[in-house]
């Protein structure tokens, strides 16, 4: 029989508690038992980044990390980002920029975005580049998915937002 | 999916050295390694798991008597920002920056690239060249004690490690490389990132003029695990690098190393991209 682990954390600024099983990855915990379904399942093994949130200020796969680890930290998904500035300036950039055809990869590249903003990590195409390496696009080619973050970090910047 | 029975999460190595005597315990760091190997079956998880990620002892990269020491809980990511493994620890650098990609490197800790102990695990090869030691912990006798480790030593197969089951892996020590010493590392694969190398390469030496000393030659990916090279040291060891030397030096290390065919390369490619790279990485030393 697998145990179980109450873990309590704060979800997108919410405090949250939920029981577990100790076995159960972030992923699953999030779709499954709390109904956020804009983090998508779709490698399973850390290979894809479809999954990417960010977890006391860095980005993680959350299938590779299991829930109960989560006890204690802080966890942004794509329905948090969405809700907050930066998440707007980047929804936007995206739209303008045609960045999203089946939109799967999206909100785990939006948070790999968001990522990069608010380290500042450089706004240089090579950079973005390697910032996205971890997130797999099966349709856009990147391009112009580079294109609406090296817009959104110029916005960011200007507004001073991110 | 889990037979886990019981989940622990310590706050001081006491503690967690405490709980791993009492047995049958999966050590749990980053998960990046232990949630898809638990998942297809590879590692069969034991009933108690335990996250040591709230052990403070574990953390942080300090310097102190000429000594490095790495906490095991330090990520990838945390290593590849550190001023010191960039200036002064190349090949590691080099290793954490070309590792799996950005999430990875943010939850992946080093103890848990080493105990994973694959062939081609991205950190082992420049810790090989660095001569690196491993610290392990454990309560076997009752009370809180330390032993150390050379990661050559440590490494005895692919998943296969020295750690006895009792014992934490709770930091790497090494010696703060000398002025003038270059070390240097590269991995081969069809993308540069979440690419598992074909091959890797690691040099590391004491560079006086146009000749290397002390020389430190490791290769991942060609043997059960990562190895060093002594034959292809002892050809470059003391000698100015000319073509010659070069060529010697790749030759020595193509015989010296124990590649298999296997899903993402024959051991024939494997041998062909050693003596390539390897001459690469020399002519890159000597060129600059």
């Amino acid at each position: 029989m697998s145990a179980t682990v109450d873990i309590r954390f704060r979800l997108n600024g919410v405090d949250t508690e939920v029981t577990v099983p100790a076995g159960m990855s972030t992923l699953e915990m999030l779709r499954e038992r709390l109904d956020l379904t804009g983090t998508k399942y779709a490698c399973g093994e850390g290979e894809c980044g479809a999954c990417t949130i960010s977890v006391d200020g860095v980005t993680v796969n959350s299938c590779l990390m299991f829930a109960a680890d989560c006890d204690g930290r802080e966890l942004l998904t794509i329905e948090g980002l969405v809700a907050s500035p930066v998440g707007e300036v980047l929804r936007a950039s995206f739209a303008r920029n045609g960045a999203v055809q089946c939109g799967f990869c999206t909100p785990g590249i939006m948070m790999q975005a968001q990522h990069v903003l608010r380290k500042h990590k450089g706004c240089e195409r090579a950079d973005l580049q390697r910032a996205i390496e971890g997130n797999l696009c099966r349709c856009t080619g990147y391009v112009k998915i580079i294109d609406s973050i090296a817009e959104a970090c110029v916005t960011a910047d200007t507004e001073q937002g991110a | 999916m889990s037979g886990i029975s019981n989940y622990v999460a310590p706050r001081s190595l006491d503690e967690a050295a405490e709980l791993l005597r009492a047995g049958n315990v999966t050590l749990l760091a980053g998960g990046t390694d232990l949630m898809p190997q638990s998942r297809n079956g590879r590692t069969q998880l034991r009933p108690t798991l335990m996250s040591i990620r709230r052990v403070a002892e574990l953390r942080g990269i300090s310097e102190a008597a000429g000594n490095v020491r790495i906490g095991a809980l330090t990520t990838i990511s945390e290593l590849r920002d550190s001023v010191l493994v960039r200036e002064r620890l190349q090949a590691l650098w080099q290793a954490c920056d070309r590792f799996a990609s950005d999430q990875i490197r943010n939850a992946a800790t080093i103890g848990g690239n080493i105990c994973n102990a694959s062939p081609a695990g991205d950190t082992l090869v420049p810790l090989l060249v660095l001569d690196a030691q491993v610290e392990l912990a454990s309560k076997s006798n009752g009370t809180l004690a330390t032993r150390a480790v050379p990661i050559a030593d440590f490494l005895l197969g692919p998943g296969q490690t020295a750690r006895a089951a009792t014992e934490i892996l709770s930091g790497i020590v090494l010696a703060l490389p000398p002025r003038h010493f270059i070390s240097s590392f590269f991995k081969f694969g069809t993308r540069p990132a979440l690419d598992i190398s074909l091959i890797s390469v690691g040099l590391a030496a004491r560079r006086a003029g146009n000749a290397l000393h002390d020389v430190r030659v490791a290769f991942g990916a060609v043997a059960p695990r990562p190895i060093r090279a002594p034959a292809a040291e002892a050809a470059l060891e003391g000698k100015a690098l000319d073509d010659g030397v070069i060529a010697v030096a790749a030759a020595a290390a193509e015989a010296e190393i124990h590649p298999i065919s296997d899903v993402r390369a024959s051991d024939w490619y494997r041998r062909e991209m050693v003596r390539n790279m390897f001459t690469r990485v020399l002519a890159h030393v000597r060129d600059r």
